[in-house]
Protein backbone atom coordinates (compact mmCIF):
# COMPACT_ATOMS: atom_id res chain seq x y z
CA UNK A 1 0.00 0.00 0.00
CA UNK A 2 1.40 3.69 -0.69
CA UNK A 3 2.13 5.91 2.05
CA UNK A 4 -0.61 7.94 1.92
CA UNK A 5 -0.04 9.99 5.07
CA UNK A 6 3.24 11.03 3.38
CA UNK A 7 2.38 11.62 -0.19
CA UNK A 8 -0.97 13.65 1.41
CA UNK A 9 1.34 16.13 2.53
CA UNK A 10 3.84 16.49 -0.70
CA UNK A 11 5.60 19.48 -2.26
CA UNK A 12 4.19 20.37 -5.38
CA UNK A 13 6.95 21.11 -8.32
CA UNK A 14 8.52 24.57 -8.38
CA UNK A 15 10.38 26.40 -5.65
CA UNK A 16 7.68 27.33 -3.11
CA UNK A 17 7.29 31.31 -2.39
CA UNK A 18 7.56 32.45 1.31
CA UNK A 19 6.22 36.10 2.01
CA UNK A 20 7.59 37.17 5.39
CA UNK A 21 10.94 38.77 6.05
CA UNK A 22 12.04 35.69 7.98
CA UNK A 23 11.03 31.72 6.84
CA UNK A 24 10.48 30.85 10.33
CA UNK A 25 7.35 33.05 10.50
CA UNK A 26 5.62 31.46 7.58
CA UNK A 27 6.66 27.92 8.69
CA UNK A 28 4.84 28.72 12.10
CA UNK A 29 1.89 29.79 10.66
CA UNK A 30 1.37 27.20 8.25
CA UNK A 31 1.63 25.11 11.35
CA UNK A 32 -0.91 27.24 13.57
CA UNK A 33 -3.27 27.00 10.59
CA UNK A 34 -3.25 23.76 10.16
CA UNK A 35 -3.93 23.51 14.05
CA UNK A 36 -6.56 26.45 13.53
CA UNK A 37 -8.18 23.82 10.80
CA UNK A 38 -8.40 21.05 13.23
CA UNK A 39 -10.29 23.06 16.06
CA UNK A 40 -12.94 23.53 13.54
CA UNK A 41 -12.89 20.31 12.57
CA UNK A 42 -13.30 19.10 15.94
CA UNK A 43 -16.00 22.20 16.77
CA UNK A 44 -17.89 20.88 14.08
CA UNK A 45 -17.65 17.50 15.59
CA UNK A 46 -18.80 18.53 19.05
CA UNK A 47 -21.70 19.69 17.15
CA UNK A 48 -22.98 16.88 15.35
CA UNK A 49 -22.57 15.17 18.86
CA UNK A 50 -24.90 17.63 20.56
CA UNK A 51 -27.28 17.65 17.77
CA UNK A 52 -27.36 13.97 18.16
CA UNK A 53 -27.63 13.85 21.40
CA UNK A 54 -30.74 16.36 21.71
CA UNK A 55 -32.65 14.42 18.74
CA UNK A 56 -32.18 11.13 20.66
CA UNK A 57 -33.62 13.21 23.40
CA UNK A 58 -30.56 12.85 25.86
CA UNK A 59 -29.37 16.18 26.52
CA UNK A 60 -31.20 19.26 25.23
CA UNK A 61 -28.93 21.84 23.17
CA UNK A 62 -30.15 24.57 25.54
CA UNK A 63 -28.78 22.89 28.52
CA UNK A 64 -25.43 22.18 26.94
CA UNK A 65 -25.80 25.84 25.88
CA UNK A 66 -27.09 26.90 29.74
CA UNK A 67 -24.74 25.50 32.19
CA UNK A 68 -22.75 26.37 34.64
CA UNK A 69 -20.74 24.72 36.86
CA UNK A 70 -22.70 23.97 40.23
CA UNK A 71 -20.11 23.26 42.67
CA UNK A 72 -16.54 24.90 43.99
CA UNK A 73 -14.69 22.03 42.60
CA UNK A 74 -16.09 21.50 38.97
CA UNK A 75 -15.37 25.36 38.79
CA UNK A 76 -11.96 24.89 39.92
CA UNK A 77 -11.59 21.95 37.73
CA UNK A 78 -12.19 24.03 34.42
CA UNK A 79 -10.92 27.15 35.05
CA UNK A 80 -7.43 24.93 35.92
CA UNK A 81 -7.84 23.22 32.38
CA UNK A 82 -7.79 26.60 30.86
CA UNK A 83 -4.62 27.77 33.03
CA UNK A 84 -3.07 24.76 31.82
CA UNK A 85 -4.26 24.74 28.15
CA UNK A 86 -2.85 28.38 27.73
CA UNK A 87 0.44 27.68 29.57
CA UNK A 88 0.85 24.80 27.08
CA UNK A 89 0.04 26.51 23.80
CA UNK A 90 1.95 30.23 25.01
CA UNK A 91 4.81 27.64 26.40
CA UNK A 92 7.85 29.99 24.07
CA UNK A 93 7.02 32.99 25.85
CA UNK A 94 7.26 31.94 28.79
CA UNK A 95 10.76 30.23 28.29
CA UNK A 96 11.95 33.85 26.84
CA UNK A 97 10.52 35.23 29.23
CA UNK A 98 12.63 32.92 31.66
CA UNK A 99 15.62 33.63 29.57
CA UNK A 100 14.97 37.36 30.08
CA UNK A 101 15.60 37.42 33.63
CA UNK A 102 17.92 34.51 34.03
CA UNK A 103 19.94 34.65 31.36
CA UNK A 104 21.51 31.35 30.50
CA UNK A 105 24.81 29.24 29.17
CA UNK A 106 24.36 28.12 25.56
CA UNK A 107 24.60 24.03 25.97
CA UNK A 108 27.62 24.32 24.30
CA UNK A 109 29.79 25.85 27.20
CA UNK A 110 27.41 23.71 29.35
CA UNK A 111 28.86 20.83 27.73
CA UNK A 112 32.38 22.26 28.23
CA UNK A 113 31.79 22.96 31.77
CA UNK A 114 30.95 19.36 32.17
CA UNK A 115 33.73 17.86 30.61
CA UNK A 116 35.50 19.87 33.16
CA UNK A 117 33.69 18.75 36.15
CA UNK B 1 -25.58 42.01 6.46
CA UNK B 2 -23.08 39.73 7.17
CA UNK B 3 -20.44 38.15 4.48
CA UNK B 4 -21.98 35.48 2.92
CA UNK B 5 -21.53 31.66 3.86
CA UNK B 6 -20.53 29.44 1.95
CA UNK B 7 -22.84 26.00 1.22
CA UNK B 8 -21.59 22.80 3.36
CA UNK B 9 -19.47 20.11 1.24
CA UNK B 10 -21.98 17.85 1.70
CA UNK B 11 -24.31 19.53 -0.72
CA UNK B 12 -22.38 18.36 -3.98
CA UNK B 13 -23.46 15.87 -5.55
CA UNK B 14 -22.89 12.31 -4.95
CA UNK B 15 -22.12 9.61 -7.80
CA UNK B 16 -20.16 6.19 -7.34
CA UNK B 17 -16.80 7.67 -8.27
CA UNK B 18 -17.01 10.43 -5.40
CA UNK B 19 -14.46 9.55 -2.37
CA UNK B 20 -16.16 8.13 0.70
CA UNK B 21 -15.62 11.10 3.37
CA UNK B 22 -15.45 10.74 7.10
CA UNK B 23 -17.13 13.57 9.12
CA UNK B 24 -14.08 15.34 10.09
CA UNK B 25 -13.02 15.52 6.26
CA UNK B 26 -15.94 16.84 5.84
CA UNK B 27 -15.44 19.37 8.18
CA UNK B 28 -12.17 20.23 6.96
CA UNK B 29 -13.26 21.49 3.79
CA UNK B 30 -16.05 23.47 5.36
CA UNK B 31 -13.00 24.57 7.47
CA UNK B 32 -11.13 25.79 4.42
CA UNK B 33 -14.15 26.91 1.88
CA UNK B 34 -14.88 29.19 4.97
CA UNK B 35 -11.31 30.35 4.99
CA UNK B 36 -11.03 30.94 0.85
CA UNK B 37 -13.89 33.41 1.71
CA UNK B 38 -12.58 34.95 4.40
CA UNK B 39 -9.09 35.88 2.41
CA UNK B 40 -11.11 36.96 0.11
CA UNK B 41 -12.17 39.86 2.52
CA UNK B 42 -8.43 39.93 3.38
CA UNK B 43 -7.40 40.68 0.43
CA UNK B 44 -8.88 44.04 0.07
CA UNK B 45 -6.76 45.20 2.44
CA UNK B 46 -4.29 44.79 -0.22
CA UNK B 47 -6.08 47.60 -2.46
CA UNK B 48 -5.91 49.92 1.00
CA UNK B 49 -2.41 49.44 1.91
CA UNK B 50 -1.15 49.51 -1.39
CA UNK B 51 -2.44 53.24 -1.81
CA UNK B 52 -2.24 54.21 1.55
CA UNK B 53 1.27 53.08 2.40
CA UNK B 54 2.89 51.42 -0.78
CA UNK B 55 2.08 54.04 -3.30
CA UNK B 56 3.09 56.91 -1.44
CA UNK B 57 5.94 55.56 0.29
CA UNK B 58 7.65 54.87 -3.21
CA UNK B 59 6.87 58.51 -4.62
CA UNK B 60 8.12 60.30 -1.52
CA UNK B 61 11.26 57.73 -2.19
CA UNK B 62 12.02 57.83 -6.11
CA UNK B 63 9.95 61.09 -7.17
CA UNK B 64 7.96 58.79 -9.47
CA UNK B 65 5.42 56.23 -9.88
CA UNK B 66 5.79 53.01 -9.67
CA UNK B 67 5.99 51.49 -13.52
CA UNK B 68 5.06 48.21 -14.27
CA UNK B 69 3.42 44.89 -11.91
CA UNK B 70 6.82 43.90 -11.35
CA UNK B 71 7.97 46.81 -9.12
CA UNK B 72 4.81 47.01 -8.13
CA UNK B 73 5.49 43.37 -6.89
CA UNK B 74 8.68 43.78 -5.19
CA UNK B 75 7.27 47.21 -3.20
CA UNK B 76 4.36 45.12 -1.78
CA UNK B 77 6.34 42.63 -0.85
CA UNK B 78 8.09 44.78 2.00
CA UNK B 79 4.19 45.28 3.38
CA UNK B 80 3.06 43.40 6.59
CA UNK B 81 -0.73 43.11 5.35
CA UNK B 82 0.18 41.44 1.77
CA UNK B 83 2.61 39.04 3.52
CA UNK B 84 0.38 37.83 6.08
CA UNK B 85 -2.84 37.86 3.36
CA UNK B 86 -0.37 36.19 0.40
CA UNK B 87 1.25 33.53 3.33
CA UNK B 88 -2.65 32.45 4.70
CA UNK B 89 -3.48 32.14 0.99
CA UNK B 90 -0.53 30.20 -0.11
CA UNK B 91 -1.02 28.09 3.48
CA UNK B 92 -4.69 27.78 2.57
CA UNK B 93 -4.08 26.57 -0.92
CA UNK B 94 -1.61 24.18 0.60
CA UNK B 95 -3.97 22.65 2.86
CA UNK B 96 -6.51 22.32 0.39
CA UNK B 97 -4.51 19.84 -1.65
CA UNK B 98 -3.38 18.20 2.03
CA UNK B 99 -7.25 17.68 2.89
CA UNK B 100 -7.92 16.43 -0.67
CA UNK B 101 -4.90 13.84 -0.87
CA UNK B 102 -5.52 12.48 2.25
CA UNK B 103 -8.90 11.62 0.98
CA UNK B 104 -8.08 10.32 -1.62
CA UNK B 105 -5.04 8.24 -1.33
CA UNK B 106 -6.08 6.69 1.91
CA UNK B 107 -8.63 4.63 -0.65
CA UNK B 108 -6.57 4.58 -3.41
CA UNK B 109 -7.31 1.08 -3.98
CA UNK B 110 -11.47 1.54 -3.79
CA UNK B 111 -11.84 4.02 -6.04
CA UNK B 112 -9.58 2.23 -8.70
CA UNK B 113 -12.01 -0.51 -8.62
CA UNK B 114 -14.79 1.67 -8.95
CA UNK B 115 -14.00 3.30 -11.57
CA UNK B 116 -12.52 -0.51 -13.21
CA UNK B 117 -16.00 -1.87 -12.44
CA UNK B 118 -17.56 0.87 -14.35
CA UNK B 119 -15.26 0.94 -16.93
CA UNK B 120 -14.40 -2.45 -17.92
CA UNK B 121 -15.80 -3.93 -21.29
CA UNK B 122 -16.67 0.02 -22.32
CA UNK B 123 -15.10 1.03 -25.82
CA UNK B 124 -15.60 4.40 -25.07
CA UNK B 125 -12.71 5.04 -22.37
CA UNK B 126 -9.42 4.50 -25.27
CA UNK B 127 -6.08 5.35 -23.21
CA UNK B 128 -3.12 5.25 -25.23
CA UNK B 129 -0.07 4.59 -23.26
CA UNK B 130 2.00 5.87 -25.40
CA UNK B 131 1.00 9.26 -25.03
CA UNK B 132 2.89 11.56 -24.08
CA UNK B 133 2.60 14.42 -21.39
CA UNK B 134 2.80 17.66 -22.68
CA UNK B 135 6.38 18.86 -21.66
CA UNK B 136 3.94 22.53 -20.41
CA UNK B 137 1.99 20.03 -17.80
CA UNK B 138 5.95 18.12 -16.55
CA UNK B 139 7.12 21.39 -15.98
CA UNK B 140 4.54 22.40 -12.93
CA UNK B 141 1.91 21.06 -10.80
CA UNK B 142 -1.14 23.02 -11.86
CA UNK B 143 -2.63 24.86 -8.73
CA UNK B 144 -0.53 23.14 -6.45
CA UNK B 145 -1.36 19.91 -6.63
CA UNK B 146 1.30 17.18 -6.37
CA UNK B 147 1.84 14.75 -8.94
CA UNK B 148 -0.57 16.85 -11.63
CA UNK B 149 -3.02 15.54 -13.40
CA UNK B 150 -1.31 12.46 -14.73
CA UNK B 151 0.76 11.20 -12.00
CA UNK B 152 -0.67 7.12 -11.03
CA UNK B 153 0.51 6.02 -7.54
CA UNK B 154 -0.66 2.82 -8.14
CA UNK B 155 -1.77 0.94 -11.16
CA UNK B 156 -5.07 2.27 -13.09
CA UNK B 157 -4.67 5.15 -10.32
CA UNK B 158 -7.38 8.04 -10.78
CA UNK B 159 -6.76 9.49 -7.45
CA UNK B 160 -5.86 12.86 -8.79
CA UNK B 161 -9.18 13.43 -10.61
CA UNK B 162 -10.85 12.25 -7.32
CA UNK B 163 -8.72 14.95 -4.90
CA UNK B 164 -9.79 17.48 -8.10
CA UNK B 165 -13.83 16.58 -7.83
CA UNK B 166 -13.90 16.54 -4.15
CA UNK B 167 -11.42 19.58 -3.64
CA UNK B 168 -12.30 22.16 -6.60
CA UNK B 169 -15.50 23.05 -4.02
CA UNK B 170 -14.01 24.30 -1.63
CA UNK B 171 -11.33 26.46 -3.69
CA UNK B 172 -14.61 28.01 -5.40
CA UNK B 173 -16.53 28.14 -1.78
CA UNK B 174 -19.51 25.96 -3.96
CA UNK B 175 -19.88 28.47 -7.08
CA UNK B 176 -19.38 25.78 -9.42
CA UNK B 177 -22.52 24.23 -8.36
CA UNK B 178 -23.34 20.40 -7.56
CA UNK B 179 -21.85 18.81 -9.94
CA UNK B 180 -18.82 21.33 -10.42
CA UNK B 181 -20.21 21.87 -14.00
CA UNK B 182 -21.03 25.72 -13.97
CA UNK B 183 -18.93 26.15 -16.46
CA UNK B 184 -20.36 23.61 -19.36
CA UNK B 185 -24.22 24.66 -18.19
CA UNK B 186 -23.24 28.28 -18.92
CA UNK B 187 -21.83 27.31 -22.04
CA UNK B 188 -24.35 25.33 -23.28
CA UNK B 189 -27.14 27.61 -22.45
CA UNK B 190 -25.05 30.71 -24.23
CA UNK B 191 -25.12 28.24 -27.38
CA UNK B 192 -28.87 27.38 -27.18
CA UNK B 193 -29.63 30.81 -26.82
CA UNK B 194 -27.48 32.05 -29.41
CA UNK B 195 -27.62 29.06 -32.10
CA UNK B 196 -31.13 28.15 -31.46
CA UNK B 197 -30.39 26.15 -34.67
CA UNK B 198 -27.36 24.91 -34.16
CA UNK B 199 -27.57 21.10 -34.18
CA UNK B 200 -24.04 19.53 -33.69
CA UNK B 201 -23.32 16.06 -34.68
CA UNK B 202 -19.88 15.43 -33.72
CA UNK B 203 -18.36 17.81 -31.00
CA UNK B 204 -14.94 17.73 -29.11
CA UNK B 205 -13.88 18.81 -25.95
CA UNK B 206 -9.91 19.54 -25.17
CA UNK B 207 -8.60 19.30 -22.21
CA UNK B 208 -11.81 17.80 -20.69
CA UNK B 209 -10.00 16.58 -17.11
CA UNK B 210 -12.34 15.00 -15.24
CA UNK B 211 -15.13 16.10 -17.76
CA UNK B 212 -17.24 17.56 -15.11
CA UNK B 213 -17.73 20.61 -18.28
CA UNK B 214 -18.45 18.02 -21.14
CA UNK B 215 -21.31 16.40 -19.63
CA UNK B 216 -23.69 19.20 -19.67
CA UNK B 217 -22.99 19.58 -23.30
CA UNK B 218 -23.38 16.23 -24.19
CA UNK B 219 -26.73 15.80 -21.66
CA UNK B 220 -28.16 18.64 -24.08
CA UNK B 221 -27.00 17.22 -27.60
CA UNK B 222 -27.90 13.80 -26.71
CA UNK B 223 -27.81 12.67 -30.41
CA UNK B 224 -24.15 14.23 -31.07
CA UNK B 225 -21.37 12.05 -30.73
CA UNK B 226 -19.27 14.15 -28.20
CA UNK B 227 -15.46 12.95 -27.84
CA UNK B 228 -13.83 14.27 -24.54
CA UNK B 229 -10.03 14.23 -24.71
CA UNK B 230 -6.86 14.87 -21.94
CA UNK B 231 -3.39 13.30 -21.54
CA UNK B 232 -3.64 12.47 -18.21
CA UNK B 233 -5.18 8.93 -17.94
CA UNK B 234 -6.20 9.03 -14.33
CA UNK B 235 -8.54 11.62 -15.24
CA UNK B 236 -9.64 10.08 -18.38
CA UNK B 237 -10.61 6.94 -16.34
CA UNK B 238 -12.34 8.78 -13.18
CA UNK B 239 -13.93 10.81 -15.92
CA UNK B 240 -15.61 8.15 -17.92
CA UNK B 241 -16.77 6.15 -14.73
CA UNK B 242 -18.00 9.20 -13.55
CA UNK B 243 -19.90 9.79 -16.46
CA UNK B 244 -21.52 6.15 -16.37
CA UNK B 245 -22.36 6.61 -13.20
CA UNK B 246 -24.38 9.87 -14.04
CA UNK B 247 -25.76 7.85 -16.94
CA UNK B 248 -24.44 9.98 -19.43
CA UNK B 249 -23.14 7.55 -22.27
CA UNK B 250 -22.74 9.48 -25.59
CA UNK B 251 -18.83 10.78 -24.88
CA UNK B 252 -16.06 9.23 -25.89
CA UNK B 253 -12.89 9.82 -23.15
CA UNK B 254 -9.80 9.48 -25.11
CA UNK B 255 -6.34 9.84 -24.00
CA UNK B 256 -4.84 12.35 -26.61
CA UNK B 257 -2.58 15.25 -26.77
CA UNK B 258 -5.09 18.23 -28.07
CA UNK B 259 -1.91 19.58 -30.39
CA UNK B 260 -1.91 16.41 -32.32
CA UNK B 261 -4.71 14.97 -32.37
CA UNK B 262 -5.78 11.74 -34.37
CA UNK B 263 -9.17 12.87 -36.28
CA UNK B 264 -9.48 14.03 -39.48
CA UNK B 265 -9.47 17.45 -40.98
CA UNK B 266 -13.11 18.94 -40.87
CA UNK B 267 -14.76 16.07 -38.59
CA UNK B 268 -16.13 18.51 -35.99
CA UNK B 269 -19.23 20.44 -35.85
CA UNK B 270 -18.06 22.40 -32.49
CA UNK B 271 -14.47 22.41 -31.05
CA UNK B 272 -14.77 23.37 -26.86
CA UNK B 273 -12.64 23.92 -23.78
CA UNK B 274 -13.19 25.54 -20.55
CA UNK B 275 -9.95 26.69 -18.13
CA UNK B 276 -7.43 24.73 -20.56
CA UNK B 277 -5.69 26.86 -22.46
CA UNK B 278 -4.38 28.66 -19.29
CA UNK B 279 -2.75 25.64 -18.28
CA UNK B 280 -1.13 24.63 -21.67
CA UNK B 281 2.55 26.95 -22.71
CA UNK B 282 3.45 29.71 -25.17
CA UNK B 283 4.18 27.60 -28.38
CA UNK B 284 1.72 24.86 -27.88
CA UNK B 285 -0.95 27.42 -27.46
CA UNK B 286 -0.71 28.05 -31.29
CA UNK B 287 -0.32 24.46 -31.83
CA UNK B 288 -3.36 23.83 -30.24
CA UNK B 289 -5.12 26.33 -31.84
CA UNK B 290 -3.76 24.88 -35.19
CA UNK B 291 -5.47 21.75 -34.43
CA UNK B 292 -9.01 23.34 -33.26
CA UNK B 293 -8.73 25.25 -36.72
CA UNK B 294 -7.96 21.83 -39.04
CA UNK B 295 -10.52 20.04 -36.96
CA UNK B 296 -13.65 22.26 -37.63
CA UNK B 297 -15.85 21.62 -40.46
CA UNK B 298 -16.98 24.80 -42.26
CA UNK B 299 -19.56 27.28 -40.56
CA UNK B 300 -17.69 24.90 -37.02
CA UNK B 301 -18.03 26.78 -33.74
CA UNK B 302 -15.51 27.16 -31.13
CA UNK B 303 -15.29 28.83 -27.99
CA UNK B 304 -12.94 28.49 -24.93
CA UNK B 305 -13.70 29.86 -21.60
CA UNK B 306 -11.03 31.99 -19.88
CA UNK B 307 -9.19 34.06 -16.90
CA UNK B 308 -10.66 37.36 -17.15
CA UNK B 309 -8.12 39.21 -19.68
CA UNK B 310 -6.08 42.22 -18.98
CA UNK B 311 -7.90 45.09 -19.81
CA UNK B 312 -5.88 49.06 -20.59
CA UNK B 313 -8.56 50.54 -18.14
CA UNK B 314 -7.41 47.96 -15.54
CA UNK B 315 -5.07 49.79 -12.81
CA UNK B 316 -1.17 48.47 -12.32
CA UNK B 317 -2.55 47.14 -8.76
CA UNK B 318 -5.84 45.03 -10.21
CA UNK B 319 -3.55 43.27 -13.07
CA UNK B 320 -1.08 42.45 -9.89
CA UNK B 321 -3.12 40.95 -7.69
CA UNK B 322 -5.00 38.80 -10.34
CA UNK B 323 -1.27 37.86 -11.15
CA UNK B 324 -1.32 36.28 -7.92
CA UNK B 325 -2.88 33.32 -7.97
CA UNK B 326 -0.60 32.41 -11.14
CA UNK B 327 2.64 32.93 -9.64
CA UNK B 328 1.72 31.62 -6.11
CA UNK B 329 -0.87 28.94 -6.84
CA UNK B 330 1.51 27.31 -9.45
CA UNK B 331 -0.34 28.41 -12.85
CA UNK B 332 2.55 30.22 -14.38
CA UNK B 333 1.47 30.42 -18.05
CA UNK B 334 -1.79 32.57 -17.09
CA UNK B 335 0.61 35.06 -16.38
CA UNK B 336 2.04 34.72 -19.63
CA UNK B 337 -1.08 34.20 -21.98
CA UNK B 338 -2.28 37.55 -20.77
CA UNK B 339 -0.03 38.98 -23.42
CA UNK B 340 -1.59 37.40 -26.21
CA UNK B 341 -4.73 38.79 -27.42
CA UNK B 342 -7.60 36.10 -28.42
CA UNK B 343 -7.89 37.73 -31.34
CA UNK B 344 -4.25 37.18 -32.66
CA UNK B 345 -4.17 33.91 -31.25
CA UNK B 346 -6.95 33.06 -33.04
CA UNK B 347 -6.24 34.94 -36.77
CA UNK B 348 -2.65 33.27 -36.44
CA UNK B 349 -4.42 29.54 -37.11
CA UNK B 350 -6.67 31.15 -39.79
CA UNK B 351 -9.94 32.47 -37.94
CA UNK B 352 -11.20 35.15 -39.66
CA UNK B 353 -11.04 38.74 -37.65
CA UNK B 354 -15.09 39.10 -38.67
CA UNK B 355 -15.78 35.66 -37.10
CA UNK B 356 -14.19 36.27 -33.85
CA UNK B 357 -16.39 36.66 -30.95
CA UNK B 358 -15.69 37.47 -27.11
CA UNK B 359 -18.20 37.61 -24.34
CA UNK B 360 -18.25 37.01 -20.60
CA UNK B 361 -19.84 34.17 -18.89
CA UNK B 362 -21.08 33.39 -15.61
CA UNK B 363 -21.07 30.20 -13.65
CA UNK B 364 -24.70 28.56 -13.60
CA UNK B 365 -24.83 27.54 -9.78
CA UNK B 366 -27.65 25.35 -9.03
CA UNK B 367 -26.40 25.19 -5.33
CA UNK B 368 -26.91 29.17 -5.19
CA UNK B 369 -30.01 29.65 -2.73
CA UNK B 370 -29.73 33.45 -2.71
CA UNK B 371 -27.30 33.30 0.11
CA UNK B 372 -24.56 33.42 -2.50
CA UNK B 373 -25.80 36.86 -3.70
CA UNK B 374 -24.61 39.04 -1.03
CA UNK B 375 -21.99 41.46 -1.92
CA UNK B 376 -19.41 39.51 -2.04
CA UNK B 377 -15.49 41.01 -3.12
CA UNK B 378 -14.40 39.45 -6.32
CA UNK B 379 -12.02 36.63 -5.18
CA UNK B 380 -8.98 37.50 -7.87
CA UNK B 381 -8.27 34.04 -9.79
CA UNK B 382 -11.06 32.16 -8.09
CA UNK B 383 -14.16 33.71 -9.30
CA UNK B 384 -16.31 31.39 -11.89
CA UNK B 385 -16.55 34.80 -14.24
CA UNK B 386 -14.93 34.07 -17.29
CA UNK B 387 -13.96 35.76 -20.82
CA UNK B 388 -14.78 33.36 -23.30
CA UNK B 389 -13.45 33.71 -26.82
CA UNK B 390 -14.15 31.76 -29.88
CA UNK B 391 -14.98 31.89 -34.16
CA UNK B 392 -16.57 30.25 -36.28
CA UNK B 393 -14.85 29.15 -38.78
CA UNK B 394 -15.29 29.75 -42.45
Amino acid sequence: MIDYIKLASSKSKGKRPYFHDDPAVERVLNITMAVAGELAVMRERMDSIERILEKKGLVLKEEIENYVPDSKEIEEERQTWHSEYISRILRIVQQEMEELENPDKSIEDIANDINEM
Amino acid sequence: MAKSIPPVWNKIAKHAMLPETTHDERARYNFLANLNKHLAHVSQGNKIAYETRVEPKFKKEHGREIKDTKELGQEIAKDPHYQIWSSLRRSTMEMRQQAGRSIVLRQAEALRDKARALNAGKDSLVLDSNCEIPPYLLAVDNHLMPGSYHTELIEDDVTPAANYDSGIFVTTAGLLGRYNDGGGKAITSWVKKNYPNFNPKRILDIGCGMGHNVLPIARAFPDAEVIAIDTGAPMLRYAHARAMDLGITNVKFMQMDAGKTIFEDASFDWVQSTMFFHETGGKSIYNIMNEVYRLLKPGGLTLHIEQPQYTDDMSLFEKFIRDWDALNNSEPYWSKMHDIEPLDLMKASGFKEEDFMQIGAKAENDLDDGSQNADEPEDHGRSPIWNVFGAIKN
